[in-house]
């Protein structure tokens, strides 16, 4: 009963057991923070616009995304995970979702930030319906935590419009 | 050397009904094992409620070594989640973020494309053949949660297999010469 096994045996029962309730209390804590996050979006150019030889349309938008995300940050944050999606219907598709730039945010600091870029991901249509088209662009969040659940919200901004001709 | 001696005397005298008993609680402990892990799956909606980390294509996030825990449900599969899926004829399944979904009006069927945070190009390359998008039968479930660093245990005795036999026969050794 007081072998030295014995002994390695409760205490690594006990370490681990220990170590996976604090894991499952940080991630509870999580639920008590009080998120406010705020963005904004603007389309500054269209770049371009063409219809590619294999018959997709290609858009190339200039960004100016606004945001504070800080208030995402708890003590259990490794990073936060952010990106801009433009979303849009078509008599086809019921919904097209098509990611535009994303960020990896490691720290409360960077979270606030203002940048001006265009797309980093090609904004390609299943087709040729992007004329004319009105479109949503959402700033989605995914917060990675330590240890633990993850989560993820947006925020939805409507009210933008693709040109009605090509250039 | 006192050791070694006793541990051939104990299993000198190792008598069938304790061996026997011994045994039983061995598949016992095995069984409920199993149990747990069926449940898990039932609960979860996924054949593989737990996925280790393998390459560094979600570094930072998730980092070689890490546990992911996933679930499955009914609900449209949507740009941002984690996914994991199988590409048909490769058995490794592979973790990586949606980047576009494109959902068929008519049938509610959905053509999707990942991509690895730390990748600077999306998984075209990855797919099979010809295919340019994912669908959902191989999609085998969402990310929900993460325990950093236990998946490195199966690592290690997946790439060095001589630590899993190590391992086994060291326990094999304890159950039978215990004195319980």
């Amino acid at each position: 009963m007081h072998s030295f096994g014995y002994r390695g045996n409760a205490l690594l029962t006990f370490a681990v057991t220990i170590l996976a309730f604090m894991c499952a209390i940080a991630s509870f804590s999580d639920n008590f923070s009080n998120q406010t996050p705020s963005a904004q979006i603007q389309i500054l150019n269209i770049n371009w616009f063409q219809k590619q030889p294999h018959g997709n349309d290609e858009v190339s938008l200039t960004l100016n995304i606004t945001a504070d995300l800080q208030s995402l940050f708890t003590w259990n944050t490794k990073q936060v995970f952010a990106f801009v999606a433009a979303e849009y219907k078509t008599s086809k598709n019921s919904l097209n979702q098509v990611s535009l730039w994303d960020a990896i945010i490691p720290e409360k600091e960077h979270a606030k930030f203002w940048i001006q870029i265009s797309n980093k991901y090609r904004f390609i249509d299943q087709g040729y319906n992007l004329r004319g088209k009105d479109f949503n662009l959402t700033l989605h969040w995914h917060v990675m935590p330590k240890t633990g659940k993850m989560f993820a919200d947006k925020i939805v901004m409507s009210g933008y419009r693709l040109p009605d001709a090509y250039r | 050397m006192g050791w070694i001696g006793e541990t051939v005397d104990s299993i000198k005298s190792i008598k069938i009904r304790q061996l026997l008993t011994q045994a039983v609680t061995l598949g016992m402990i095995v069984t409920s094992a199993l149990i747990i892990w069926k449940a898990m799956m039932c609960v979860t909606g996924t054949e593989s409620p737990v996925v280790v980390v393998l390459s560094g294509s979600m570094e930072p996030g998730f980092q070689r070594g890490d546990i992911l825990l996933l679930r499955m449900t009914k609900d449209p599969i949507r740009t941002g989640e984690i996914v994991v899926f199988k590409i048909d004829g490769r058995d490794i399944p592979i973790v990586h973020r949606v980047i576009e979904v494109h959902e068929r009006k008519t049938t509610g069927k959905v053509d999707v494309l990942t991509k690895g945070d730390n990748n600077d190009v999306d998984d075209i390359d990855l797919y099979a053949d010809g295919q340019m998008w994912l669908h959902r039968h191989h999609i085998m479930g969402r990310a929900v949660g993460f325990l950093p660093y236990v998946g490195w245990v199966t690592i290690i005795m997946t790439e060095k297999p001589i630590i899993k036999y190590i391992l086994i026969g060291a326990m094999g050794l304890l159950v039978i010469t215990s004195k319980d």
